[in-house]
């Protein structure tokens, strides 16, 4: 089944603190083989183009099928999931390297607790009383607000859009595309929208939406295809009204 | 919260989110445990949707429908009272799950629509799309964010559970995990721990659609420790995964739901593109074996219906396996709305649209009916389970609960599609409030406890990372899971013999003796994934044996295990009242008598103790055998 050898060049790092290398392998690939499942046959002979014996390239994967989030990664010098990455279609050699912005933990592994930090900032939540039954029917919901509002709820935070963005890096305060667009969502739930002041105070803040110097990188590299630079456009226009509201106490 | 306890709960997908939020609401501080960040757990690839009755599509659909179509799909095999509860627990779900602000497709009304999955007759599957299982996931998620920002639950991402610590009286008091990173084992202790660990598809990697974080090693390890294993030799294949090599990726049964057909061209050396092959030319093989469900029977039946037109009749493409899932016909603007998520992975990993071109599946190792036995406390008023009852799906360890796939208890022989998001969610949330319950009748606090029995289990395991990283042997972990993948997708699939079974017991004795020459690859002290990888193969190992065993135990056909040597036939053409079809109601019945019993697994040195035990069957009377002609 092995049909060619494709040459991989990888940036490594054995620990956040250390001094990042490069290596390079010539990794057998299969039919309709993707970047993942290369880095997972090669973890099982890691031998680099030389012929030295390396310790297996650390990477983090699990669904496999573009929908968890946590394989995204650079390759060729895009941020993007490296499931749905596939061999036949990537330029050789292949580069690969950690998702930038982020901390990095080892090789391809990076840190991205900020993510879920900055989805705390901005309260990217509905507040509910309980999650118990509480016996009231659902509310309607037109399917034209569901179709809007979908595209939001598939973001599935793999960083490509935070990585891409200029704004945002470890020494800036910008919350980033992924938790503005869960603002966007959130504002839009029937109850959610009860504390859309408040999520809009938090990103009326510093690090929140001007912050955003509309490089649009990040709807271009967004796997999920969810039209981040809509979101921000829309609550331009919702920080707007609400700046207007605290001033006039509306 | 002033008299709060502190409750572990391992595992971040629906089932492990769920009993957070039920304990952390009910006043308790939570630490959660996960491999990775909670948000990347299995449940996000649940694709097609999530049973409730809600009877919105004029059909007359009904709770006591949905009770006997779970009860007869499991063939009768899971206890009917958990059931009962899990189904009239459903709707009230789905609102709660409405309100945390999942976005549920609707219907031109604007209220939430309903479609139509296998095993079933009726609409009563909610969707979010085509990935349902990631907005439920996301609903959850958001509400464990937000009760971390008010500090009440803790979140350890990025450690491995690795063994309870229990007490000297067997009470589980805590557990010992290991940083991911740091390599750090460091003892926590509890007052209660959930185990909502998942499932184990990659005992049979890559031919699964499972994640590769879906191990089954952390439910190994608690068996190992004392926990009891159940109805491990029912496993389900999904009928219709792509073809891979690395994974095989699912195509939602929703795909047949919406009107998808299976189909294989009548003549095997046909070599025409399968939109050149005209229907007289087709043979649609479900649709004519089952008219009644035609291409929505259940998973079993789907399955193993495949394997026969390929593997029997060498019907398959190319007389290999694989058959056609066919959406060409149905309007595509439709399909698009409804399925867009999976038509997007087919599109992206096989490089073909579904919308032109048939696409080519195949079945493959999706999920564990089987999993950590655990109790419940029949209502003897409503014939459900009695709320609030620390003994609902609390394990044979005192403190010890589990819920979710890595648990046994609703799905008996075989899952109906759609009703595992349900059992995740459902047992999650019935599980936090058992431990609530169990955390008031309890005593001294863990806190109070010497460090004697934490410390210990701690030493035990460092010694066994020392033997795992110490090893100087020429076998590498990553290999010894496809050995185990091969072996077991070979063996203990989806036809069953007993000399096989016997074959991969001893080949499963030998898989675990190859531990001993282990070589590693490498001896980092940070973030060593061959180390814990190693450590879930061996333990994967130890449950797959219990798999094999229990397998080799049922001389029956029931659900997901098939043993043509012990098959009752139904006869052809014959129905209820026909004297030939009678006969066969009278043989399946006084097969009941002998196999309709849990499947129980202790574990012992030798290999585990197979054990059987009767099944609750106070609702439904098992006279009816399942039959989806």
């Amino acid at each position: 089944m092995i049909r060619a050898n494709v040459e991989l060049r990888i940036r490594r790092q054995d620990t956040p603190g250390s001094a990042p290398y490069w290596q390079v392998f010539n990794a057998p690939v299969r039919e309709r083989d993707n970047v993942i499942s290369v880095l997972m046959q090669l973890r099982q002979q890691p031998v680099t183009a030389d012929g030295q014996r390396v310790d297996p390239v650390a990477f983090e994967h699990n669904c496999m099928e573009e929908v968890c989030g946590a394989c995204a990664m650079l390759i060729n010098g895009l941020p993007r999931p490296s499931c749905s990455a596939l061999i036949d279609e990537l330029d050789h050699p292949i580069v690969l390297e950690p998702l930038p912005k982020f901390p990095v933990v080892r090789d391809l592994i990076v840190d991205r607790s900020r993510m879920s930090e900055h989805l705390q900032r901005v309260k990217a939540w509905i507040r509910i009383d309980g999650a118990w039954e509480i016996h009231e029917r659902t509310q309607r919901q037109s399917q034209q607000a569901w179709a809007r509002n979908y595209l939001y709820s598939r973001c599935m935070s793999c960083g490509c859009c935070m990585a891409a963005c200029p704004q945002f890096g470890p020494d800036k305060a910008f919350v980033g595309p992924a938790p503005l667009a869960q603002v966007r969502l959130m504002n839009a739930h029937p109850t959610g929208r009860y504390d859309s002041a408040e999520r809009l105070h938090a990103i009326m803040a510093e690090g929140g939406l001007t912050d955003c110097g509309n490089a649009q990188n990040c709807v271009r590299v967004c796997p999920k295809e969810i039209p981040l630079t809509t979101a921000i456009g829309e609550l331009g226009r919702q920080t707007t009204l609400q700046m207007l509201k605290d001033l006039f106490g509306a | 919260m002033s008299a709060g306890r502190t409750v572990i709960v391992v595992g971040g997908g629906l089932g492990g989110l769920w009993a957070t939020l039920t304990i952390a609401e009910a006043g308790h501080r939570v630490l959660l445990f996960s491999l990775f960040e909670v948000m990347r757990s299995h449940s996000v690839c649940a694709q097609g949707g999530i049973n409730a009755v809600l009877d919105a599509k004029g059909q007359h659909d009904s709770v006591e429908q949905h009770i006997v179509d779970t009860i007869k799909g499991g063939s009768y095999l899971a206890n009917q009272p958990p059931i009962k509860s899990l189904c009239e627990g459903a709707p009230g779900l789905i609102r709660t799950f409405e309100r945390l602000g999942v976005t549920f497709s609707r219907t031109p009304e604007g209220l939430l629509d309903q479609r139509l999955f296998g095993g079933v007759k009726k609409k009563r599957t909610c969707f979010a799309g085509a990935s349902t299982g990631q907005q439920l996931l996301y609903g959850v998620d958001q509400q464990v964010r937000r009760l971390q920002a008010d500090g009440r639950v803790e979140k350890h991402e990025w450690w491995e559970f690795l063994s309870l610590v229990k007490d000297a009286d067997g009470t589980c008091r805590g557990i010992v995990a290991m940083d991911l990173r740091s390599q750090e084992l460091q003892a926590f202790r509890a007052d209660a721990v959930v185990l909502a660990t998942g499932g184990l598809g990659q005992i049979y990697a890559p031919k699964t659609t499972c994640s590769t974080n879906s191990t089954g090693a952390a439910a190994s390890r608690v068996f190992q420790q004392g926990a009891r294993f159940a109805n491990a030799e029912f496993f389900q294949f999904h009928p219709t995964a792509m073809l891979g090599e690395d994974k095989t990726r699912l195509m939602s049964e929703a795909a047949r739901g919406e009107g998808g057909r299976v189909w294989v061209p009548r003549d095997p050396a046909d070599h025409r593109e399968p939109g050149r092959i005209p229907e007289s030319a087709r043979f649609y093989f479900l649709e004519d074996w089952y008219p009644a469900y035609g291409n929505t029977v259940p998973r079993d039946i789907a399955s193993r219906a495949i394997w026969k037109v390929t593997r029997e009749f060498g019907l398959g493409i190319g007389g290999g396996d694989r058959v056609y899932l066919d959406l060409t016909h149905l309007d595509s603007a439709f399909v698009s709305t409804r399925l867009g998520a999976i038509l997007s992975i087919y599109r992206k990993f096989a490089g073909v649209d579904p919308l032109d071109t048939p696409m080519e599946i195949f079945p493959a190792a999706h999920y564990a009916m089987g999993g950590l036995w655990v109790d419940f406390e029949r209502d003897e008023r409503s014939g459900g389970v009695k709320q609030d009852s620390p003994r609902n799906h609390a394990t044979n360890i005192a403190g010890l609960y589990a819920c979710g796939e890595c648990d046994y208890a609703y799905h008996g022989a075989n899952r109906l599609g759609a009703n595992s998001l349900l059992s995740a969610s459902y047992s999650g949330r019935v599980a936090g409030e058992s431990v609530a319950a169990y955390l008031q009748g309890l005593g001294a606090g863990s806190q109070d406890l010497p460090a004697e029995p934490f410390d210990r289990e701690v030493r035990r395991q460092a010694q066994i990372n020392a033997r795992f990283a110490g090893a100087h042997g020429d076998q590498n972990p990553y290999r010894l899971h496809d050995a185990l993948g091969a072996l077991m997708t070979a063996k203990v699939g989806v036809v069953r013999d007993n000399g096989s079974l016997d074959a991969a017991i001893a080949e499963l004795a030998e898989l675990e003796q190859r531990f001993e020459r282990l070589d590693l690859g490498e001896r980092s002290g940070w973030a060593n994934q061959s180390l814990a990888h190693a450590r879930q193969v061996f333990d994967m190992v130890k449950l797959a044996q219990v798999m094999a065993a229990s397998a080799r135990a049922r001389d029956e056909c029931r659900g997901a295990h098939y043993k043509p040597a012990f098959d009752l036939q139904i006869p052809e053409g014959k129905y209820a009242g026909d004297p030939e079809y009678e006969a066969y109601r009278a043989r399946w019945k006084a097969a009941n008598t002998r196999w309709l019993k849990t499947t129980t697994a202790e574990y012992a040195t030798d290999g585990p103790r197979i054990g059987f035990e009767d099944v609750d069957l106070s609702l439904l009377a098992p006279e009816e055998p399942r039959d989806y002609r």
